[in-house]
């Protein structure tokens, strides 16, 4: 056993040793594989808190929301319907919701235009979202203009800036009174957005939906947990079309790696026959092969993880937000709560560091069974 | 004693290309002595040494191992044998055991292995046998003591003069102790002066008991005092003191 180890401890020594004299060809795979675990890392990070972030605000939403549809587009609902959902059993209390979007062509941007349900602003008065009050330099008291439907321009002074900490949903939100909203969208008093309901039975959330679609054919009511699949989903969308893009760039860094850690030269070659000659066994030279592999891929690994880590959640991700946060030309501009997936990760080290070691270790598995008196012929 | 019977060994066998670097040899090396293959280049000189020294099998025939069997015990155990052991049909594994702890090799390029020190290439041979690392060290030293290298122990091996190099080559050769030196062209990169101090150093591992077997077809090594036999090769066959 201990025969074992010392052997094992001479052929690391060796693996040391080995890499110190390649130091260029080291160094460059080093910070390449980095590179690439860092961007995998960053994207994998990124929408993983995304996902989260988006799920916890979700946590807040109504239960369930009750949307009109009219040849399958949305529709405003009719007020009266409020009453209808009302008397279903088991809804506790239903409310409607006014918001809607609005293009702002002086910034090219999309805001969202909202009636809080609770202390709305007074007519005139308007409450801004960070991202909104960024991009057009507001402050408190100023006044913005915006053309209404029927084009004529509405002007409201700036009443409060919502805080940076619900960021993410609130960067392009603009709170107004109900008056002012109905104006400016010529929305009928009769109508409101959606209806909001709350069940007194969680279980029976989908039976109360159903009963809501038989009484009222023409809404579709959407429960909490669809949207947090669809935000889910949206991200996991989004992740993806970045991880198409990494892919490409995992596939060029695993030519590099081919090429690098495969081809072995001439040199290497030679080494591993006069190893061989010595009475170095072939599993020994693999082994210092695989020690070689795994101590790059190991530190390469940890470095790219630790990079995307501080890109992402001290940096807030600057370099992939712009891509992955938001649709709005509004960033919103928050810092992510750290949160790690040990799966992804896990997935991360074995898409990476196992091909490499694989790459390392089967050329100089072929190089290592020739017959030793090759060196005889150097 | 080592023992060739009928060895035949082919390159590229059935091709156009095909050749034949030994044909028929039989021959029998005694232990203790120093054995000099003498013949010009291509004769099948080295093609000889790489059959003894078991780093490559040959195409038929039988090599026996006579000596110093005790140092390889578990093949010996392995195989059945007690007094002899046929080395061509071992499985490779056994071969590179039987390389490890038998013979001590010198080849014509040195072949050093570049950018790790002296004291790195002597203890490379012992690395497989999982020695306690101060034994192996404390080994080396004395190898690099005795062969004159103690300011260069640290120095990488491509600052070394060519005398140097050849001295690390003999001490890395000798680091497990083996029973056999074999030596391919070990002057062909050395003066005459240097020649001359190598043909010494084989006399005093002479002295110490150990066979050597020299492929090499300069005179001022087969001339040399201590040379107990030269065995002539010409057209991988042998002639003269042959058998």
């Amino acid at each position: 056993m201990s025969n074992l180890i010392e052997k094992q401890r001479s052929i690391l020594d060796f693996t040391l040793s080995s890499l110190m004299r390649r130091k260029a060809k080291n160094i460059s795979l080093f910070l390449v594989y980095s590179l690439v675990v860092f961007v995998l890392g960053s994207a994998m990070f990124f929408t993983q808190a995304m996902k989260r972030e988006a799920s916890l605000i979700l946590k807040e939403a109504p239960e369930m929301v009750i949307q009109r549809l009219l040849c399958g587009r949305y529709e405003p609902v009719p007020l009266d319907y409020l009453e209808r959902i009302k008397n279903i059993r088991g809804v506790i209390s239903a409310d409607y919701r006014l918001w809607g979007y609005y293009y702002d062509p002086a910034a090219g941007s999309n805001y969202t235009l909202m009636v809080p349900r609770n202390n709305p602003p007074a007519r005139g008065k308007i409450v801004i979202g960070n991202g909104i009050a960024r991009n057009r330099m507001l402050y408190r008291e100023d006044i913005l203009s915006f053309r209404g439907y029927n084009g004529i321009n509405h002007n409201f002074e700036v009443d409060d800036i919502l805080s940076s900490e619900s960021e993410l949903v609130s960067a392009d939100l603009m709170l107004i009174s109900e008056e002012d909203f109905r104006d400016f969208f010529g929305l009928s008093p009769a109508a409101a957005t959606d209806i909001v309901a709350t069940v007194r039975n969680q279980k029976e959330l989908i039976t109360i939906a159903n009963k809501i679609s038989e009484l009222l054919p023409d809404t579709r009511p959407v429960i909490r947990d669809e949207m947090i699949r669809t935000y889910d989903s949206v991200f996991d969308w989004r992740g993806g079309i970045l991880i198409v893009l990494i892919s490409m760039a995992m596939l060029s860094f695993v030519i590099f790696a081919w090429e690098k850690a495969s081809g072995l030269s001439a040199e290497e070659r030679r080494e591993i026959g006069i190893l061989k000659a010595i009475g170095w066994e072939t599993s020994d030279v693999i082994a210092v092969k695989t020690y070689e592999g795994a101590i790059i891929s190991f530190f390469s690994f940890c470095t790219g993880l630790l990079l995307a880590y501080g890109h992402v959640f001290f940096t807030s991700a600057f370099l992939f937000a712009p891509a992955l946060k938001g649709w709005s030309v509004i960033y919103p501009d928050f810092r992510i709560t750290p949160y790690i997936d040990p799966y992804q990760v896990v997935v991360l080290f074995l898409l990476t560091v196992v091909p490499y070691t694989a790459a390392t270790v089967v050329p100089s598995w072929r190089s290592a069974i020739i017959d030793p008196d090759s060196v005889m012929r150097l | 004693m080592i023992r060739l019977l009928d060895v035949r060994k082919g390159f590229n066998l059935a091709k156009p290309n095909e050749y034949i670097a030994v044909s028929g040899v039989t021959l029998t090396i005694e232990a203790n002595r120093v054995t000099v293959f003498k013949g010009p280049s291509g004769s099948g000189k080295t093609t000889l040494l790489s059959l003894i020294g078991c780093m490559t099998r040959p195409t038929s025939g039988r090599i026996e191992l006579m000596d110093n069997l005790p140092l390889i015990n578990g093949i010996l155990r392995d195989n059945g044998e007690t007094n002899r052991l046929e080395v061509t049909s071992l499985p490779e594994r056994f071969l590179t055991e039987i390389r490890r702890r038998l013979f001590g090799f010198i080849f014509q390029q040195f072949n050093l292995i570049k950018g790790i020190t002296v004291l790195e290439n002597i203890m490379l041979p012992s690395y497989p046998l999982g020695r306690k690392h101060g034994f192996v060290t404390e080994r080396a030293h004395a190898l690099i003591d005795t062969f004159g290298l103690g300011a260069r122990a640290s120095a990488k091996v491509e600052w070394l003069s060519g005398g140097e190099a050849q001295r690390v080559a003999i001490a890395r050769a000798l680091m497990n102790d083996p029973p056999v030196i074999i030596a391919d062209e070990p002057t062909a990169h050395l003066d005459s002066k240097l020649s001359v101090e190598f043909m010494e150093i084989i006399s005093g591992l002479k002295n110490q008991g150990k066979t050597i077997i020299i492929a090499s077809h300069d005179p001022l090594v087969f001339e040399a005092g201590m040379i107990d036999r030269i065995i002539n090769v010409r057209d991988g066959m042998l002639y003269g003191s042959g058998t």
